[in-house]
């Protein structure tokens, strides 16, 4: 399974990748995260494409489009694929639509080229909200979930801040799989003339939650 | 024992290593039923099936981002590019991913995949058919940049990329396709990577070249030798990257002076960091200003002024003149 944005389906690499893999008849399975904006352009100025499931048309392959905030939907459709994949039966492409309520970076401004009604109307669509009102409404939403799944990521912020900064030497380790002579003598001058790194002395704090977004960022409402 | 061109060295050299090797594959433009356009790829398909020896769509891009997943997933793929001019659509595939993945995956993965591809002048073709591009290769950490010189070295040469677990991307001269034959043991071998050879030793001053730019280095030696009465060490470095940075120094710490040669353009090619190195390793060795016989710097000439523009032999003798009058 290759995943990528609706961008990226503008790139050649996107449709040489598509060609192959319609002449060779292998088992792929593309998925498409369209969120209708890469960074600040709009899907239509990406494509004149009425979608991009129907690019799949064009090299022989199946193309579906989902809606990519039901999480049910996108299910069932990458399992067919992938059933149709194992089956030998080639590949598929799936254009999941879906909507980026965040930034693109933390230097991105989303105001700038978006406006906030578009936003707050994807916002009531947003697939995290969509699955647990199922969920609850089916009654199968189990205690406390929520809550541990939040004090996981914390947890996993907190393991990754922690960590203390790697020794600049192991950007050597894995450039060749045997240094190179030159390269070994440029290892061996920086471990001369590097002292072992000390722990980070002024390490900074993790973020606090409740901290204060980004222009444009959201902040979950969970 | 066999005498073959390099082409038919080549050849051997894929046939030898599918046979040694389950995990090699061929995949490119033409490669399968065609042979190739220069048919160095001949027969594999016919021996080896379609499914080691791959015709793909016209695509570089596509060829080497397969071939990196091919490589990822313990294969070892021998991908041609059919012109090194073409290689530009598939650079990034190149650069961000090939050379890169041992890096970015810290040693979990590795691509052990190879990419060959015909290069420079010398057989009065049009653009993209002619260039000689291996100074942007050997600037990419990550990989290996080699370019033999004659059937015998290319064939041992490309079963060590082929082996070899990093990706090499190998450059086979148009112009010595069919130039000459030479006697190849039967058994297969492989030279080192990243070793240059004394291909003739002297004490005047060393000449150093690769490639198709071998013969000219040694023709000019010839020259020199019967009208000058000097001896010129010359040295093939059949790697340009890494390069043997010591074989270099240790020939101009004997002659004290230095003549590179080669088919790219000059600024900012490989010539640039011979130099350098050998002001590095033998600088109070030096008698001479190390000089440069390249190509100019200007975009491609169209065929009918290649000669004017690819060194040969008098432009050559000439910068060994000059160098040992200075």
């Amino acid at each position: 399974m290759a995943y990528f944005g609706d961008g990226a389906t503008s790139e050649g690499d996107f449709h040489e990748a598509m060609n192959f893999a319609g002449v060779w008849h292998v088992p792929v399975v593309f998925v498409c995260q369209n969120n209708q904006w890469a960074i600040s352009v709009p899907l239509k100025k990406q494509t004149h494409s009425r979608t991009i499931a129907q690019k799949a048309l064009a090299y022989g392959l199946p193309g579906i489009q989902v809606d990519g905030n039901d999480v049910l939907a996108v299910y069932a459709a990458t399992r067919e694929a992938v059933e149709r994949a194992r089956a030998g039966d080639g590949p598929t492409l799936i254009e999941c639509v879906t909507y980026r309520l965040g930034v693109h970076t933390t230097a991105d401004d989303p105001t700038k080229y978006r406006s906030d009604l578009e936003v707050a109307m994807w916002e009531q669509k947003d697939p995290l909200t969509r699955f647990r009102a199922y969920l609850e409404k089916r009654n199968l939403l189990e205690e406390g979930l929520e809550q541990r799944v939040d004090d996981e990521i914390a947890e996993a912020v907190r393991r990754f801040e922690a960590t203390p900064p790697a020794d600049p030497l192991v950007m050597f380790d894995h450039a060749y799989a045997e240094l190179p002579p030159d390269v070994q003598a440029q290892r061996d001058a920086m471990a001369a003339s590097e002292p072992a790194t000390p722990a980070r002395p002024d390490a900074t704090p993790p973020t606090q939650p409740g901290a204060t977004p980004m222009r444009g960022q959201r902040l979950t409402r969970r | 024992m066999a005498k073959l061109n390099m082409v038919k060295a080549l050849n051997q050299a894929l046939f030898q290593e599918m046979e040694r090797d389950a995990d090699v594959l061929v995949l490119g433009e033409d490669v399968g039923v065609d042979g190739g356009v220069f048919r160095v790829t001949d027969d594999l398909q016919r021996t080896y099936g379609s499914q080691r020896v791959i015709d793909s769509p016209l695509a570089e891009a596509a060829i080497i981002g397969t071939a990196v997943g091919m490589a990822l997933y313990g294969l070892k793929p021998v991908c041609e590019i059919q012109f090194s001019g073409f290689a530009f659509q598939c650079f990034h595939q190149i650069e961000n991913h090939c050379a890169r993945y041992r890096m970015r995956s810290q040693g979990r993965f590795h691509v052990p995949m190879v990419i060959r591809m015909p290069y420079g002048g010398g057989v009065r073709a049009l653009e993209h058919h002619s260039e000689s591009e291996e100074q942007f290769y050997a600037h990419i950490p990550g990989l290996k940049m080699v370019i033999p010189s004659g059937p015998r070295n290319a064939r041992a040469l490309l079963a060590a990329a082929i082996r070899d677990p990093d990706p090499v991307i190998f450059f086979e001269a148009k112009s010595l396709y069919h130039a000459a034959k030479e006697e190849v043991p039967d058994e297969s071998e492989v030279i080192a990577i990243g070793r240059a050879q004394v291909a003739r030793e002297g004490d005047a001053l060393t000449l150093i070249a690769y490639g198709a730019m071998l013969r000219v280095a040694l023709e000019a030696a010839d020259v020199l030798r019967d009208e000058d009465g000097v001896a010129v060490e010359v040295i093939d470095l059949l790697t340009v990257s890494p390069l043997d940075r010591e074989t270099l120094v240790a020939s101009v710490k004997k002659t004290g002076r230095a003549v590179v040669v080669h088919e790219a353009p000059r600024s900012f090619g490989p010539g640039a960091e011979i130099a350098a190195s050998i002001m590095d390793g033998a600088f109070l060795s030096l008698e001479a200003p190390i000089r440069r016989v390249t190509a100019y710097d200007v975009p491609f000439v169209g065929f009918a002024r290649e000669k004017a523009n690819v060194p040969d032999v008098p432009r050559v003798v000439s910068a060994v003149r000059e160098t040992l009058a200075f």
